[in-house]
């Protein structure tokens, strides 16, 4: 009886602590991550975020190369959702500048000009660009005033922190100006908009025409002052560099020409202290992080530390073969991946294109015309951007692929030219011999000497100027279409719409479609017209 | 015997008080023998004159007398575990009655979820393989013991290689991105999917010799018990036990050859050089082609894949001390791989004790089993290597890459050398220099106390404690001049993890016959809890000087991941007059992946159950020996396979790898992670209809099912407005996916004679899938969801079918590269002209078992097949003279189909390259000799040779049609394996 007794207790007793082990055991939480709560309430916290907002346009992850924070479906190489790439896949192989030569029916219908909105490259930018949007908004839904009071942080940081906020705002300023420009009329989101299940409103490419100019304005005066944030920050005189750009394009976005005012912001940053640097190449060589007196803002990749194949890692490497020497040459001993080379039209555009007058121009192996545009040997490579330092020597790298070189987002010279090309529309606060003085300090410095000065140049100059000096940049598509030559026949390129002499495309195409998946997914977009 | 006694008294006094009121009434006395088909008198067996209560039994001979008042009524002969007989007696006066046995599995228990009942009383569809019937052979991972045993139940291996995973579907998969694996329950313990590093599968750790049975829930009524993670059925596996008695050891020995069945239809090394020869003056990086071209005569394949031996050993003990029947078992396993270097050891060990206490009031069933796997692993890109790369080339040369041949080049001026970066590596290279070796631990078991209370002993309480434990560790081993990793300078990186899992559970249960209105009540009220926690280890990428990878170095050393349920559940069964019996089950589940609002889910069923051979009309019935339908309806839900915390909102940091410059410091990115508050449940509602059947004793018996499951609120990655979360897709609840399908078994002895038996088992199922809403609003011009780049979820279509465009032909019949069908008539071939055709899932999935013996042999053989299954032949899609013709400065091998397709760039996604992979295989035959007694009579002796993987018919074109999920990338070949056994019992 007693054994019975003690049976039952013992039961009686398990089930009284199984049943206690209660629900509480049900909140999980993941060991490596904070609450949000937990990640504001230092300033440390708010820089890591800080780096986040920056990050979503110069990586691909949080979690190394392999990885996208996009998640675009389809798409399986995470390379290619890195906003650069992505940016200059839609600006560049829809152009004459460029022409890749993988077999892959999306990268190959931007030179045909004929994509659909199925197209994975053109999801990976629309994706990349609201996803910066969306890191941005929640940095500055966390960092207004009403959610920073209370913190007791020191009024140092409060400062420091007003900056961040200043920067994120244009960030997302920024990547709106990248969906007005490629997608005319992308869905709407601030700060103002919860996480989760909602679905954002589309925004006409006019009125985001007003809220990217008007908040630009609004932030001037919470950024640092030009040249004295930290390196890869916005400070001030990016803000006013992508007034000017903005500007420039201003007609295309709303109808309404702003020269004059792009004349006054890019005059705002040729004053203030920028030169160009003596050698042009060295823009776009692995230390152009070093004493760069030039660029005015730039997205910073490392080779260790900040790894993304995307980015120049993809410039660089896409544009070499396997050949042993050229890859050491440019600083990439891992090898070549065989994509991107030019169409003849942009090596055409410096007359002699050897590099021994104009040293802007940088090609390399290749024939100039182009059989197949599946074969790498058709069509001269371009070397604007290596990963050798200035001094010739290579800098680390762990696998001979990943490069050290920075993008230049913003930098001097396009200010000169928006200068330049606004003065000479007519915009009105500019002198035709200050332009034709910035002409020439861009071609003094291309030709190292005076040789390739002008006294005079007309509008089609200019446009062929931008090209000498912004190709493979990320310009060339917004420039064409400013020139009215994109989809039109009266401006022709090697396979251009898939013809091989070139042909017109119907003038849709200027504008990119919505991702097919977003116009299921958020029911308020329109598609845009042709699609 | 007190019972017999008793018997035999009422018989003496019903024949010596009753017997003059028969004599008076002209009554008539019947005697005989009652015996079973083997002659073997059946004592106690009774006779009762029908429609009447008079009645005997017969006696220790089986012998039995009866009065019968007049020749005109009718004697009902009856025995348990026997058919019954009527019999009208005539004029005769001796009837000597043979009853049929009836089949075990009549009486057979098998376990249900949380209890056990009988299997003629089973309401819900549920199939059951012994050991008996397992397959047969050197089967080195569980499930492969009941591929193709039970209607609508797939294993497919996932690979050639020792102790290879499979993927087990019971009636098609559920869910398109939660787990579409069943439970798996080991002796009451349900195992977590937590993945062990350096196991190839974490269900290898378990020795197929220790399982006694797997017992397969299909439909609601079975699974629901089970909750939330019911929704891809259940499968119980129930290991050996101990036997009271003398003990009696167990030994048996495998030896197996594994040998390589098919190779790679790749292009001569004769045929190549040809074909190089003619492409003339063509240049390929600064060289001609021709100019390449190596003097060997080499057969990669051949290279790569060896004759493979394998042991199996295992040795048990059962019996009892001291009244405890106790069972242990060690095994030893090792398995060489055919592609070289593939090698995997096991060592097994368990003991299992089952003590009945406290005057058969406590039951306790304890069991401790566990593994340890060494494995090393063959690197597997050589086995696509070997198709692409030169034949022309010799294995050996003298190079800095160890001494293999390797496409490279040498800088004339400082003799730098370097290697050809895009070419094929040496495949052998790939397997000598590649060192990936693991040490797995694991161990599981439970306790099982089964309390009938004393003072209701109607009354069970169960509590079962579980665990499974294991450690996974591993190191993969590269040399610095190992073309294969090259760039990093070779590599020495460990990878690590372990997992804890913890199961506790209790209910209650009551099983009540009441007489007095003929019912039976059955009910069970339970908790349980259930934790699985992983810690995985993250390590730097170390090269093989010891140097660390800058920026490899993790920013945190472990992550534990750990998901907790908390359930409560309850039963009843109610049964009356032993023909109608109405089930009910509920389930509450609690899931620490979901938010305190959403975790909770409530999971129903019912089902009626009408065993019609009770009736009686049927009960004499000599053809019928069972007769059920069986109704069901339920809900099962479904949360694995899904991240841990997706409905958390949270920050972590960035890696060292990916860390963004300010000034010149890098900092780790603080990143939001995408999450969806409201994230819940999958659900899957089940109907089912079935019929067991016997016919003959049961001689023939088997099942008929019908099932219709609908699965809503689809744990489903899908785009998600841009702007409104931290990515472009989430997890969240959306779609409906239906499967519905027919499923029938049958089980035949259509010979039983002393002498022979031939038993016969087949079944076929057909499921048809189908999505019929994959997204939050309507639109019918989105396509769906991509898999991979080949195939799509699209509504209204089979998951993963087939996304292709639709090749054309020439007049005789070839390919045309590059052009295809216009589908939707617009003038342009692009992205809109891509299609739906075919899927993966096969319509048909069909098994054929059968044994014969005579004497002391038997033979057996097991053939399965599929129908209706498509394959997207993607090693074909390689076949292009753009590969051998690259300008990447090396030569490629391809296969022979270049030599139909003639393709130069490719057609990466035309349908040309989807096959129909419908198949028939052999999957076993086997001879055995069963000794007998040997050696004084006292060892048991039996021998069986053994083929497994005998042949395949099919008119796929790859090496092997079985390939889940339908695309064929250079597959481990699954090997033709010889086994010769012995096996001992002492």
């Amino acid at each position: 009886m007693k054994q019975k007794n003690i049976f039952t207790t013992t039961i009686v007793l398990s089930v009284a602590v199984l049943l206690g082990a209660c629900t509480k055991d049900l909140d999980r939480k993941p060991l490596n991550s904070n609450t949000s709560e937990l990640q504001y309430s230092t300033p440390a916290g708010y820089k890591q975020v800080l780096a986040k907002v920056y990050g979503s346009y110069s990586l691909v992850s949080s979690t190394g190369v392999g990885n996208f924070d996009v998640n675009v479906a389809g798409i399986t190489d995470a390379g290619t959702t890195d906003f650069i790439r992505a940016y200059w896949n839609l600006q560049e192989l829809t152009t004459d500048e460029a022409l890749c030569a993988w077999n892959d029916v999306n990268l190959q219908s931007f030179h045909n000009l004929n994509w659909t909105s199925s197209n994975i490259f053109i999801n990976a930018l629309y994706a990349r660009s609201l996803f910066q949007v969306t890191v941005c908004n929640e940095f500055i839904r966390e960092s207004s005033d009403e959610k920073l009071a209370g913190k007791g942080f020191p009024a140092a940081d409060l400062e420091d922190i007003k900056h961040y906020r200043a920067e994120a705002r244009f960030l997302r300023a920024f990547q709106y100006w990248v969906l007005m420009d490629l997608f005319g009329n992308p869905p709407f989101v601030t700060e103002n908009d919860p996480i989760g299940k909602y679905i954002p409103k589309q925004i006409q490419r006019k009125d985001l025409f007003n809220y990217v100019e008007a908040e630009l304005k609004e932030i001037d005066g919470s950024l640092v002052s030009p040249k004295q944030n930290e390196y890869g920050r916005a400070d001030q005189a990016a803000g006013w560099a992508l007034l000017a750009r903005l500007y420039l394009n201003a007609e295309v976005y709303t109808g309404t020409a702003r020269y004059a005012d792009a004349i006054t912001y890019s005059s705002k940053v040729i004053g203030s202290n920028y030169t160009l640097l003596p050698h042009f190449k060295n823009l776009f060589m692995a230390d152009n992080n070093v004493g760069n007196t030039e660029n005015i803002l730039s997205i910073a990749y490392d080779a260790t530390n900040a790894q993304n194949y995307g980015g120049t890692t993809f410039l660089i490497c896409s544009s070499h073969g396997t050949n042993v020497d050229d890859n050491k040459k440019y600083g990439i001993p891992g090898g070549g991946w065989l994509g991107n080379r030019s169409t003849k039209s942009l090596p055409l555009a410096f007359g002699d294109y050897s590099g021994n007058a104009d040293k802007r121009a940088m090609f390399s192996s290749g024939t100039l015309e182009i059989a197949s545009a599946l074969n790498f040997n058709d069509g001269l490579s371009v070397t604007k951007f290596s990963n050798v330092n200035s001094d010739g020597t290579t800098p680390y790298s762990p696998n001979g692929v990943l490069v050290n070189t920075d993008f230049p987002l913003f930098r001097l010279a396009e200010m000169y030219l928006v200068y330049i090309e606004a003065t000479k529309r007519g915009g009105a606060g500019g002198t035709a011999a200050a332009a034709l003085g910035y002409f020439n300090k861009l071609r003094q410095r291309g030709y190292e000497s005076t040789a390739g000065n002008v006294t005079s140049y007309t509008l089609d100059d200019v446009l062929n100027e931008r090209q000498r000096e912004l190709y493979w940049e990320g310009f060339r598509r917004t420039d064409l279409i400013r020139f009215g030559r994109f989809t039109s026949a009266t401006y022709l390129w090697p396979w251009k719409a898939g013809v091989a002499q070139g042909a017109g495309a119907d003038a849709h195409y200027s504008i990119f479609p919505i991702p097919s998946p977003e116009i299921i997914s958020n029911t308020n977009l329109a598609q845009n017209p042709g699609y | 015997m007190k019972v017999k006694s008793l018997l035999l008294i009422a018989i003496f006094y019903l024949a010596f008080v009753f017997a003059p009121a028969y004599l008076s009434a002209q009554s008539t006395t019947i005697t005989g023998q009652i015996t079973n088909e083997k002659g073997e008198q059946l004592p106690g067996a009774s006779v009762q004159v029908k429609g009447s209560t008079k009645g005997a039994s017969a006696d220790l001979n089986g012998k039995y007398s009866i009065t019968i008042p007049s020749k005109d009524v009718v004697l009902v002969f009856s025995n348990s575990g026997y058919t019954v007989k009527e019999i009208k007696p005539g004029n005769d006066m001796v009837l000597n009655i043979q009853l049929a046995q009836l089949s075990e599995a009549m009486n057979e228990v098998v376990v249900i979820g949380y209890g056990t009942a009988r299997k003629r009383e089973v309401t819900g569809s549920i199939a059951t393989v012994s050991a008996k019937d397992f397959q047969q052979g050197t089967i080195t991972t569980p499930e492969q013991l009941i591929a193709g045993k039970v209607a609508g139940v797939s294993v497919t291996s996932n690979s050639g290689s020792p102790g290879a995973g499979s993927v087990i579907r019971i009636r098609g998969g559920a869910s398109l991105n939660a787990s579409n694996d069943p439970l798996i329950v080991v002796d009451g313990v349900p195992l977590s999917g937590n993945n062990i590093y350096g196991a190839s599968n974490s269900l290898s750790l378990i020795n197929p010799n220790d399982i006694a049975s797997f017992t397969i829930l299909k439909d609601a009524a079975a699974t629901a018990i089970y909750g939330s993670r019911a929704s891809n059925g259940v499968i119980l596996i129930v290991t050996k036990k101990g036997k009271s008695g003398k003990p009696v050891i167990n030994f048996s020995t495998q030896v197996s050859a594994s040998k390589l069945v098919k190779k790679a239809d790749v292009v001569s090394a004769a045929d190549f050089r040809k074909y190089v020869d003619s492409l003339g003056t063509g240049v390929t990086g600064n060289r001609a082609f021709k100019e390449l071209l190596g003097d060997a005569n080499t057969d990669w394949q051949d290279e790569i894949y060896k004759t493979a031996i394998a042991t199996d050993n295992n040795l048990s003990i059962s019996g009892s001390v001291k009244n405890i029947p106790y069972r242990v078992s060690v095994g030893y396993l090792n398995q060489d791989g055919i592609l070289r270097t593939d090698n995997l050891q096991r060592f097994s060990g368990g003991i299992s004790l089952s003590p009945v206490l406290l005057d058969n009031h406590l039951k306790i069933d304890i069991n401790v089993r566990g593994a340890i796997n060494n494995s090393r692993f063959a690197n597997g890109n050589a086995i696509s290597s070997a198709v692409y790369f030169d034949p022309t080339q010799p294995v050996r040369a003298n190079t800095p890459f160890g001494g293999y041949y390797e496409w490279y080049a040498v800088d004339a001026g400082t003799g730098s050398v370097t290697l050809n970066k895009l070419a094929p590596r040496n495949p052998v290279a790939l397997l000598n220099l590649f060192h990936n070796t693991s040490i797995v631990k694991r161990s599981y078991g439970n306790a099982q106390l089964d309390y009938k209370f004393h003072f209701l002993p109607d009354l069970h309480a169960n509590l079962n404690l579980g665990y499974d434990v294991a450690k996974g560790e591993g190191e993969i081993k590269v040399p610095a001049y190992a073309a294969q990793n090259y760039l990093d300078s070779g590599q020495q990186n460990k990878y690590g993890n372990k997992i804890n899992n913890k199961v506790a559970e209790f209910y209650l249960n009551y099983n009540k016959t009441i007489t007095a209105i003929n019912s039976n009540i059955n009910a069970t009220a339970g908790y349980g809890y259930y934790d699985n926690l992983s810690t995985n280890y993250n390590f730097p990428n170390i090269r093989a000087n010891g140097d660390t990878i800058p920026g490899s170095k993790p920013k945190y050393l472990l992550d534990k991941p750990q998901n907790t349920l908390i359930s409560y559940y309850g039963r009843l069964i109610y049964t009356y007059n032993t023909k109608y019996i109405l089930a009910a089950s509920i389930r509450t589940d609690g899931s620490s992946r979901f938010s305190p609002i959403t975790r909770w889910g409530t999971f129903p069923s019912v089902a009626f159950t009408w065993r019609i051979n009770q009736e009686k009309m049927l009960l004499n019935s000599k053809t019928f020996s069972d007769l059920k339908l069986r109704l069901s309806y339920g809900v099962t839900g479904n949360q694995d396979g899904i991240y841990n915390y997706p409905y958390l909102g949270v920050y972590s940091l960035s890696d060292n790898a990916s860390r963004v410059l300010f000034g010149d410091t890098y900092y780790n990115m603080g990143t939001p992670a995408a999450y969806d508050a409201g994230i819940r449940w999958e659900q899957t509602s089940t109907y089912n209809a079935g019929i067991d059947y016997g016919f003959l004793g049961n001689r023939i018996n088997g099942s008929i099912d019908m099932y219709f499951k609908k699965t809503k609120d689809l744990l489903n990655t899908i785009p998600i407005p841009a702007g409104s979360n931290f990515s472009s897709t989430i997890l969240t609840n959306v779609g409906n996916v239906e499967n519905k399908g027919v499923e029938f078994q049958v089980n035949a002895t259509p010979v039983r004679t002393k002498r022979y038996t031939w038993d016969v088992s087949f079944n076929a199922a057909y499921n048809d899938s189908k999505i019929t809403n994959l997204t939050a609003t309507k639109d019918s011009t989105y396509p769906g969801t991509l898999i991979g780049s080949i195939q799509i979820n699209s509504v209204g279509y089979s998951p993963s079918a087939f996304y292709v465009y639709h090749q054309q032909y020439n007049k005789s019949g070839q390919p045309i590269e590059g052009v295809y069908a216009d589908v939707n008539g617009d003038g342009i071939i692009n992205q809109r002209d891509l299609y739906r055709y075919q899927s993966p899932a096969p319509k048909f999935v069909l098994g054929f078992s059968t044994q014969f013996s005579i004497d002391k042999w038997s033979v057996s053989t097991v053939l399965r097949a599929n129908l209706g299954n498509y394959m997207f032949n993607n090693l074909a899609t390689g076949a292009l003279q753009s590969n051998i013709f690259n300008s990447l400065g090396y030569l490629a091998n391809t296969l022979t189909e270049i030599q139909k397709s003639g393709f130069y760039y490719g057609q990466q996604s035309s349908d040309y390259f989807v096959q129909n992979a419908s198949f028939l295989k052999m999957d076993n035959l086997q001879l055995a000799y069963n000794a007998g007694k040997l050696f004084g009579d006292k060892v048991g002796v039996r021998i069986s040779a053994n083929c497994q993987n005998v042949f395949t018919v099919t008119k796929y074109t790859g090496i092997d049609p079985e390939i889940y999920g339908g695309v064929d990338n250079a597959l481990y070949p699954r090997p033709r394996i010889y086994v010769l056994g012995v096996n001992l019992q002492f």
